[in-house]
């Protein structure tokens, strides 16, 4: 099992749009994330409404953890993007 | 109707009046409390899971019809239907022998105790968290969808609120108009009602006891809810529809009673939105907010790029007068590109034309892709920078549009300083435009975010009101035109009161152009100097406010419902 820490770049954090198109590029990867705090629970990536319920701001970092290295370097990619076009 | 007749007092959106039959929005279905636990787990386990995904393809086929602004929040809730998590929590309920629906229930319940504890934003979710559960619900008992029924002939909607995907099911050529009990005058349903133009009054306390078939007369302007309207009311209702529309069918250019031009302009943020005024009538862009083409992009957008949605925009203006502002990034606006992380305090940072001290070449870019754009269409637009103090920045801006071959520069007027100083500011720039809301924020020290202080952010504080004379009055010594681009543009009494202040331009979002348009035609340019005299005498922002009322014209006041 490989772990990635990454910051939050998107301003309104890891919510509406940003959590939305990273559960969906989870979701289409078809590998198993999870998502948590450091040092806090880990949840399923894949689920908007356990990645919204984390509650994970701007700039606050978060713990990325799959088997598939790819899959974690893209989403790592995309974390480190500001998601929110609003 | 279950009480007696009266009247309900809500706060109304806009200023429409309607009267018309009642048609109430289908409650969520109810959960049997002696939900029986299934015989067949694994029948009662995919009959819940068709359930959702029919429901999560329901909202994305609505979201491929509705308007972009709901199609989002749609997609958003399709998505949260669709949700991993709820369906494996539901299931599992299930196998440990709880009755479906009992266990969806309390699957939402649980994320939604989460949202609301988190506040915010999350807490503003849980109206779609609900809204999945009913539909499904619905859905698993063979009910008809909860929400908006079809409507059989043009009628007024009641609701306790309604969701966003309730809103996008509206069937706009039967809805007269729009009444929830809950909600408030900035919340999703009023946006929805003010972008449609529909008349209608949220927090209106008392609408549940409305029913199907009630009549009932709702007027926006007041805020109020009649119950049973007599004549006399359906025909003061009628009267002001009738003379709404006219105003809305006037077109000539702005001016005042006595012939004094005012340009009525339009704020735009897009192409497409350059393209929906094609046969508006407005005599123009008053402010192309150009931030939005680079908001939401990894890097900035090429010249090439930039040129093309330029070109789109000016073209669909067709020569009319298009005043685009250059990139207005930072504060509330950050760009992944160019804001420079860690700034304490954004809105006093690097934002709007300071930008130039660490990319100057972005803000080059865009001006050459503009003077392009202006070369490849034949026109003329002008340009303008926002977030000036100082004259030095004017004068800088200015050499590097006059560089790029752009002919009409400006800048914006939004910082106090800028306004102090407007006709040192003027002797370096064609024009000037005032955007009010910024100017208010920096004069109030009043972050525009923050709503508990919204009565600090009023454009009719005197010290605003100041600054906006002083500005106007430079433009009118040095003959130079001095535009307002800010929320009080729209405002028809304030309009007046610009107007009479020497403001030669104002620019608002399209739908108020016709009240405003109304109120200049019917006031001299004497009564509109005779305000701005009366208005700036007042020592507060209320005070102000009223003084300028007093000596509207009593038509003008009782036709837009001004109080």
């Amino acid at each position: 099992m490989s772990q990635r820490t990454v910051v939050i770049a998107s301003r309104v954090g890891l919510h509406a749009r940003p959590a939305s198109l990273f559960t969906q590029a989870v979701a289409a990867s078809g590998a198993q994330v999870t998502i948590g705090e450091p040092g806090g629970p880990t949840m399923d990536a894949s689920s908007i409404l356990m990645v919204m319920a984390l509650g994970i701001g701007h700039g606050e970092e978060v713990v990325l953890e799959s088997e598939d290295e790819g899959v974690l370097d893209q989403l790592v990619s995309l974390l480190e993007t500001d998601l929110d076009a609003e | 109707m279950s009480e007696q007749s009266g009247i309900l007092q809500g706060v109304g959106v806009g200023r429409g009046a309607v009267w018309g039959p009642v048609a109430t929005v289908r409650p969520a279905p109810a959960v049997p409390d002696n939900e029986p636990v299934p015989a067949d787990p694994a029948a009662a386990k995919e009959k819940v899971l068709a359930a959702f995904s029919d429901v999560a393809a329901g909202l994305l086929a609505q979201a491929k019809e509705a308007r972009a602004t709901v199609a989002d929040v749609l997609k958003a809730t399709a998505q949260m239907a669709d949700d991993s998590a709820l369906r494996t929590q539901t299931l599992q309920r299930i196998d440990k022998g709880e009755p479906p629906l009992h266990a969806l229930v309390a699957v939402i319940d649980s994320f939604a105790v989460m949202f609301t504890a988190a506040g915010g934003y999350l807490a503003e979710r849980v109206t779609d968290l609900n809204s999945v559960r009913d539909r499904v619900v619905a859905r698993y008992l063979g009910l008809p969808e909860p929400g908006v029924p079809p409507l059989e002939w043009p009628s007024i909607i009641v609701a306790p609120d309604l969701s966003p995907a309730d809103t996008a099911a509206l069937d706009l050529d039967k809805v007269l108009g729009i009444v929830i009990e809950q909600g408030g005058p900035t919340g999703h349903t009023a946006i929805i009602a003010g972008q449609l133009g529909l008349p209608c009054v949220v927090r209106a306390t008392g609408a549940s006891t409305l029913v199907d078939g009630d009549i009932i007369a709702i007027d926006a302007a007041n805020g109020t809810v009649t119950l049973d309207p007599d004549g006399a009311t359906r025909a003061a209702v009628e009267t002001r529809r009738a003379r709404l529309a006219t105003l809305a069918e006037a077109t000539g250019d702005g001016a005042t009673a006595d012939g004094h031009g005012v340009a009525l302009l339009a704020n735009i943020g897009t192409a497409e939105d350059a393209e929906r005024l094609t046969d508006a009538a407005v005599e123009g862009v008053g402010l192309f907010r150009t931030e939005v083409l680079f908001l939401g992009a990894a890097t900035a957008p090429t010249e090439d790029d930039q040129a093309a949605v330029y070109a789109r925009a000016l073209s669909a203006m067709g020569g009319r007068k298009v005043v685009l502002r250059t990139l207005d990034a930072g504060a509330d606006k950050p760009l992944a590109f160019v804001t420079q992380p860690g700034e304490e305090n954004p809105a006093l940072g690097v934002r709007g034309f300071r930008l130039v001290r660490h990319a100057e070449g972005l803000i080059r870019t865009q001006l050459e892709a503009i003077a392009r754009a202006a070369k490849q269409t034949g026109s003329n637009p002008w340009v303008m920078a926002p977030m000036i103090a100082i004259v030095e920045e004017a004068r800088q801006f200015a050499a590097m549009a006059r560089e790029a071959g752009i002919q009409t520069i400006g800048v914006m007027v939004e910082v106090p300083a800028a306004a102090l100083r407007a006709k040192d500011i003027l002797a370096e720039v064609d024009f000037v435009s005032l955007g009010t809301n910024d100017l208010a924020q920096y004069t109030m020290a009043t972050d525009r975010l923050l709503g508990s202080l919204v009565d600090l952010l009023d454009a009719w504080q005197p010290a605003v009101l100041d600054l906006v004379a002083a500005t106007a009055a430079a433009g009118v010594e040095t003959g130079k035109p001095v535009g307002v681009c800010g929320e009080s543009a729209s405002d028809p009494i304030m309009a007046l009161l610009l107007t009479g202040l020497g403001i030669t331009s104002l620019s608002m979002s399209p739908s108020a152009v016709p009240a405003v348009r109304f109120a200049l035609s019917k006031h001299s340019l004497e009564t509109c100097r005779a305000i701005g005299v009366a208005a700036r005498k007042a020592p507060t922002a209320a005070e102000a406010r009223a003084a300028a009322l007093a000596l509207v014209d009593p038509q003008v006041r009782e036709v837009l419902a001004l109080g």
